[in-house]
Order: structure tokens, then C-alpha cells, then sequence
């Protein structure tokens, strides 16, 4: 059996998940539609009163919300409580335009440890662990969601926030931290450090909790080997709450939603249809439990893929896979969503180098899609039937990775273009959106 | 017994040859044999010239992916059914050939079979029992 933290919520049946889910949806519909005008104009605007919103069944009536709607209302649109009734808020780092605002009561800031507290709990936390939280402290939710998450724990909780590596390390050795929480590029760069200083045999490591930012099987498997601990994702966004919104089990397949504060929808993201479970779409939050400032169908732009399949850890929420790729980036080539992050996973596993370029056309009403990739040495030899082999493997696990043919070119090393800043990695040339 | 050939990956476009053969003619760099083979979209330029080491050190700095191979050269008279001769014994002793291509020293008044087989030290034996000894790198060179 697994470790939990509120084992009646977190192990409970689907129907009593569901009763909760509506009972709270409907609530917190009538909680907006009183409080927040711009729901109510959404809702008006699609003939929709609070009467209509009984289950969650009805959910997908609603209208979405988007960032530019948070931002639209920043800072004080969408609260749903009298300022005075607030005691905190978090703010994302804005870098992709103006900042978002996030406000909590002190009930949400108590709901929202509790998530967390399941995350650290089901990675093994208990109140003789030594919880090391390396996520920046501030406005940024990662510090003070895991601060939080370990307090309800009963953890010993060392509040060191983000960088300086060496008082990091120190702490680590001369506290014997069980639980370190950060960034997974943070846990790889510490893990090396610790390697470079030769303390690796005085790191008691158990666990680590790693999230807020993209990272693969192949970077968990080398933090786990270097640090001798089990590496569990989570996952989180300031605009619903922070990390915690879904969190991994021992199981590592996918992150269980806590479905009791989050209802969690996957949709088409160019026709807003739910998904099922199995299909890849864009994952929509509504905040069922929040007071201060409930988000009723936020699009994340996250891509993902849901599912209700019974986990070996006991628990029922459902899981979503970690983000594979954003709605902003996703192309669709002969009626299939294609991700560009997707043909970046096919090439590193192939050991080509991650510079490439996608270009995406349609000849005759058919969409083409083609890879330029550069060539390597390691590629190419003097015989054209073993690199044409290779350029085969490549075409081969394209295909088997996203499900139609993408045509292969190799280039010259250096030809594809190198923008300042953000890669130039799609080029579509079918202007499908142009008047 | 084995000459080194540099083999270099071109993009099957308009003017990248001529790029390829610029940067050696810029570099005074003389080709020997030129053979090309080409796929959908690109090709392999297959040259053999006097200093290997000056010509991959050009190539290099001029970003071209290359890759230095040992390959057979066998001079042989310039008559009917000389080629053939040497083919059979490559084929009769169970030699695969992947590719081969012909070039002419005309100073020495003789052509040179080049020849690129999975096992070398199997065929350079197979040709010395028939009297055929493949030439060295230096022996290109007039």
C-alpha cells in the first residue's frame, strides 16, 4: 500500500469524487455569478444561469477563460472575495507578457499546502524527514507551496530557497536532508556539484520532488543514479494554485489531479471539444475549491493526456501525463496534432543534434511536413546505402512517434538558421489562417 | 596496400558542388579521382588527393561533414576484360563490393580501379594469388 496524507479523499471511490466534483462545480458557479462580473457576462452571453451548472456533467457548457483574460483583468477583476478577506498573493513571472495576479484566503493557502502535503507524503515524507526546499521563495508559488506542503507534514523544513549551491550542499551534508524539492535542472546541477566535491557518500538522500519546468525519463533516471534517490514529478500552475495541482506516486505513471480542489478536462484546442481519456489535447483547470479567485475552465496551453485507468498506488484521482508540448506550439499536418517537441524527443533518442527545422506545406491539397535535421559525423559514413539507412530509422520512428509519414532531409551542419533568442522551429508555409 | 579516400556529405541542391570544389581549388587542393553518388536529397562526393591530412583539415574548417575510408586502388592495363578479372576474383571468393569507380594516371600511361570491399585484408589476398597487388597512397602520387 502507498503512502497518504488524507487517505479517505485521496483513495475515494469515483462516484464519491464525482458527488463531490458537482456538489462544489455548482457552488462555485453561483459563488462567480454573484461575484465576478466577468463571468456573469461570459455566462449570460452563452444563455447560461447558475441553474444550469447542476453536475459535472455540465461543465462543458461553460465558456473558457485564457491568460489574456487574466490579464485583461488584472489585477483586481477576477476576485470573488473583499480584498480584506485575502492574505496572500503569488504572481507568475510574466516573462510571456503582463504579470498574473493570483490572490488567496487563508483557506486557500491551507488547501493548497494540503496538496502539496499528498505530493511530499506520497514521495515517502513523513515527520521525521528533513525537507530541503530549493525552489525559489517570493512570489514564485514553487518556494512556499513545498514550504507549506512540508510544515502540514510535520517535516524538518529548511527554507533555503533557490542558488547558492555551496550553503546547499552544506545543509544537505550536516543536516542529512531525506527530501530535496526543486527544479530538475537545479537536482542535475547539484548532483553534479556534489560529485565534482566528492560528498556524494555523506548525502542521505530518499526522495526528490521535481517540477516547474519540462524534463525527460532520461534526466530522471540520471538525477536518481547520481543522488540515490526516487525522483517523483509535480506539477502545478500559480493561476490555479501552484505546484500540487497534480503530483506523482511511487507508481511514476503520470500525476494524480487532486481531483477534489481541480477538475481536470482535455480538449481540442482549435474546437474546444473534451476529449476522452488516451487522446492528447490541451488540459483546462476549474478550481472548484478556491475562494479568492476561482478559475472556471482556464485553458493551460499545456498538452497533455488524461487518464482514469486504476493506479497500482491505491488512489483514484486521475492522472495526466507530464505537459508534452504547448497548444501555442501545436501544428496540424493531415488532420493530426503534431507537436514539435515530439519530433525533438524522436531526434535525441536518435542522436541527432536538437537543431532542426519543421516545414510544413501543402502540395496538391495534400499538408507535407518535412524534418531538416543537420547531418553529424557520427551519421555519416562513405556509403550512401548506410547513411540512406539511417535517414530510414529516422523516417521510421517519426512516423511511429506521431502517427503520419514525415519526409527526412539532411543538411549541412550549421545551415539551419540560428535566431537570437527563440528558435525559429516551424515554418508553414500553407498560410491556412490568411485571409 | 590500401589508399585513403575522404568522402564528403553534399546537400543535393543547385551550386553545392561547386561550393564543395571552390573551397578545394581555393585551397589548392588537386583531386586525383572524383566519384558522386547520390540519394533523394543529397549525395556523397568520394575524392582521393595527395595529402589526405591537409585536405580533411580544409574540410573541417570549412564545416563539411566527411569521413576518411581505406579503399583498394588496383592499376591495371588498359585493355578488354582486364576489369572483369579482377571482379571475378573478388566475387569467387565471396568479397561483397559496395562501390568502385575508375580514374587515369596518364603520365604513367595506366588506370586505376578503385575499390571499396567490407573486408580489405580479405581481398588484398585474394588479388596477390592471382599476382594483383593493390598500390599504396604514394603510388598515386607521380
Amino acid at each position: 500500500m502507498g503512502n497518504y496524507y488524507q487517505p479517505e479523499i485521496e483513495t475515494a471511490s469515483r462516484e464519491q469524487i464525482r458527488a463531490w466534483q458537482s456538489e462544489r462545480l455548482s457552488q462555485q458557479i453561483r459563488n462567480v455569478w454573484d461575484n465576478v462580473p466577468m463571468y456573469r457576462k461570459r455566462m449570460e452571453e452563452a444563455g447560461l444561469t447558475p441553474d444550469d451548472i447542476k453536475t459535472v456533467d455540465d461543465l462543458s457548457r461553460l465558456p473558457f477563460i485564457t491568460k489574456d483574460d487574466l490579464r485583461d483583468e488584472y489585477p483586481y477583476g477576477l476576485l470573488a472575495r473583499p480584498l480584506a478577506d485575502c492574505v496572500r498573493i503569488q504572481s507568475t513571472s510574466g516573462t510571456t507578457g503582463r504579470r498574473v495576479v493570483a490572490f488567496y484566503t487563508q483557506h486557500d493557502v491551507d488547501l493548497w499546502e494540503e496538496c502539496c502535503a499528498r505530493a511530499i507524503v506520497a514521495a515517502g515524507g513523513t515527520k521525521e524527514d528533513v525537507v530541503q526546499v530549493c525552489y525559489g521563495y517570493g512570489l514564485f508559488t514553487g518556494g512556499p507551496g513545498l514550504h507549506g506542503g512540508s510544515h502540514k507534514v510535520g517535516s524538518l523544513t529548511l527554507p533555503m530557497s533557490s542558488g547558492n549551491t555551496e550553503r546547499q550542499i552544506q545543509f544537505m551534508t550536516d543536516l542529512g536532508t531525506t527530501i530535496l524539492c526543486c527544479t530538475p535542472s537545479y537536482a542535475a546541477y547539484l548532483a553534479e556539484s556534489i560529485h565534482e566535491r566528492g560528498v556524494r557518500d555523506q548525502i542521505r538522500l530518499k526522495a526528490g520532488i521535481f517540477g516547474a519546468e519540462a524534463w525527460t525519463e532520461e534526466m530522471r533516471h540520471d538525477i536518481e543514479d547520481k543522488l540515490g534517490l526516487k525522483a517523483y514529478d509535480i506539477y502545478g500552475l500559480t493561476e490555479i494554485s501552484g505546484p500540487g495541482v497534480s503530483f506523482e506516486c511511487e507508481e511514476q505513471k503520470g500525476m494524480h489531479v487532486n481531483e477534489d480542489h481541480f477538475i481536470a478536462e482535455v480538449i481540442n484546442p482549435l474546437t474546444g471539444e473534451v476529449l476522452p481519456d488516451g487522446e492528447k489535447g490541451e488540459l483546462v483547470f476549474t478550481s472548484i475549491t478556491k475562494e479568492a479567485f476561482p478559475l472556471i475552465r482556464y485553458r493551460t496551453r499545456d498538452i497533455c493526456i488524461l487518464s482514469h485507468e486504476k493506479c497500482s498506488c491505491g488512489r483514484t484521482h486521475v492522472r495526466m501525463t507530464k505537459p508534452l508540448g504547448r497548444s501555442d506550439d501545436m501544428l496540424i499536418v493531415k488532420g493530426v496534432n503534431v507537436f514539435p517537441s515530439q519530433i525533438e524527443t524522436v531526434l535525441i533518442n536518435k542522436g541527432y543534434p536538437a537543431n532542426y527545422q519543421i516545414i510544413v506545406d501543402r502540395v496538391n491539397n495534400s499538408d507535407t511536413i518535412e524534418v531538416q535535421v543537420e547531418m553529424t559525423p557520427e551519421m555519416f559514413s562513405d556509403s550512401l546505402s548506410a547513411v540512406s539507412s539511417k535517414e530510414k530509422e529516422l523516417v521510421d520512428a517519426l512516423k511511429a512517434m506521431l502517427g503520419i509519414y514525415a519526409k527526412v532531409k539532411l543538411v549541412n551542419p550549421k545551415t539551419i538558421t540560428r535566431s537570437e533568442g527563440k528558435a525559429v522551429r516551424v515554418i508553414d508555409k500553407r498560410n491556412l489562417y490568411k485571409g | 596496400m590500401t589508399v585513403k579516400q575522404i568522402s564528403v556529405f553534399l546537400e543535393n541542391k543547385p551550386g553545392k558542388l561547386a561550393d564543395f570544389t571552390d573551397v578545394l581549388s581555393a585551397n589548392k587542393i588537386d583531386m586525383r579521382a572524383l566519384s558522386l553518388a547520390e540519394a533523394a536529397d543529397f549525395g556523397i562526393a568520394r575524392i582521393l588527393v595527395d595529402d589526405v591530412y591537409n585536405a580533411s583539415t580544409v574540410l573541417k574548417d570549412a564545416g563539411y561533414i566527411f569521413s576518411i575510408t581505406k579503399v583498394l586502388a588496383v592499376e591495371m592495363p588498359d585493355e578488354p576484360g582486364a576489369l572483369s578479372g579482377i571482379i571475378r576474383i573478388l566475387g569467387d571468393n565471396g568479397i561483397n563490393l559496395e562501390y568502385m569507380y575508375a580514374f587515369t594516371a596518364p603520365k604513367k600511361n595506366s588506370a586505376y580501379m578503385i575499390l571499396r570491399v567490407a573486408d580489405n585484408e580479405a581481398a588484398i589476398e585474394a588479388l596477390g594469388k592471382h599476382g594483383i597487388r593493390p598500390v599504396c597512397h604514394d603510388d598515386l602520387i607521380d
